[in-house]
């Protein structure tokens, strides 16, 4: 099978644009962040993510989010199926605005924390976890 | 779900009034994500806890909202404020209704 010149580059062209696709954040990852902060802007600083940056078994991987000052925190695991992972909402009790859990992951993927903080502002932070064995079945 | 559900919770038995804490909480459960099937290729529906809570002397210290995307038998961990001697309550909430609770008290020591 003969490739013109046409053809080769249209191949070509089709074959970046496949790899670039993966990287974007899911469609429906966004909209969980929208309904969180209602399209607001996030911060960069005010927020922790602690995740491994290998996760063997991807049924349990070790998580921790800190914003000092938040109200609520939600995770997001953007390469799921269902990217919402969980939300912490805090009490007047809390000591700390802090967690940690243990979430599945199903591949490879970014993680997402984001706070909201008692001014009504948001911070994000976000992880990239290697994720060897997949953990949502199949 | 109503099987061979226990939580455990980690709590301190004496702290200094003020204090900070650091509370685990683990409760058996297989929190079937939805996402498997069976041997036949059915989906398994999905039956998970879907909200945990903790109060200390009816006042809210943390309120969290679970996904599938929570491991089997969920654990947390967390930081609680004891301002006197008292009693925590947690509360797990399945997706079949059922609802599962521990109370574990603390004394100002």
């Amino acid at each position: 099978m003969e490739f013109s010149r046409r053809e080769t580059l249209a191949l070509g062209l089709g074959a970046a644009v496949v790899t670039v696709m993966p990287f974007s954040v899911n469609a429906a990852a966004d909209d969980v962040i929208a309904t969180f902060t209602g399209g607001a802007d996030m911060a960069d600083t005010g927020i922790e993510l602690t995740a491994p940056e290998i996760a063997e078994n991807g049924n349990t991987v070790p998580v921790a989010v800190s914003a000092p000052g938040a109200s609520a925190i939600i995770l997001i695991a953007t390469g799921n199926p269902t990217p919402g992972v969980a939300q912490f909402n805090f009490g007047p009790l809390a000591a700390s605005q802090s967690a940690s859990t243990r979430i599945r992951l199903a591949g490879t993927q970014d993680i997402v924390a984001i706070a909201q903080m008692a001014d009504g502002s948001f911070a994000k932070a976000s992880a990239t976890v290697k994720v060897t064995i997949g953990g949502c079945g199949g | 779900m109503a099987s061979g559900v226990k939580p455990r919770v980690k709590v301190p038995k004496t702290a200094a009034a003020g204090d900070a804490i650091t509370i685990k909480s683990l409760i058996s459960h297989k929190m079937e994500s939805g996402q498997r099937k069976d041997k036949e290729g059915n989906l398994i529906p999905r039956s998970i806890i879907n909200r945990f809570t903790v109060e200390f002397n009816g006042q809210s210290v943390l309120d969290m909202a679970m996904e599938p995307a929570i491991s089997t038998n969920p654990y947390v961990q967390f930081e609680a404020l004891v301002p006197e001697a008292g009693d925590f309550v947690f509360t797990w909430y399945d997706d079949d209704g059922s609802v599962y609770d521990t109370t574990k008290s603390i004394a100002i020591g």
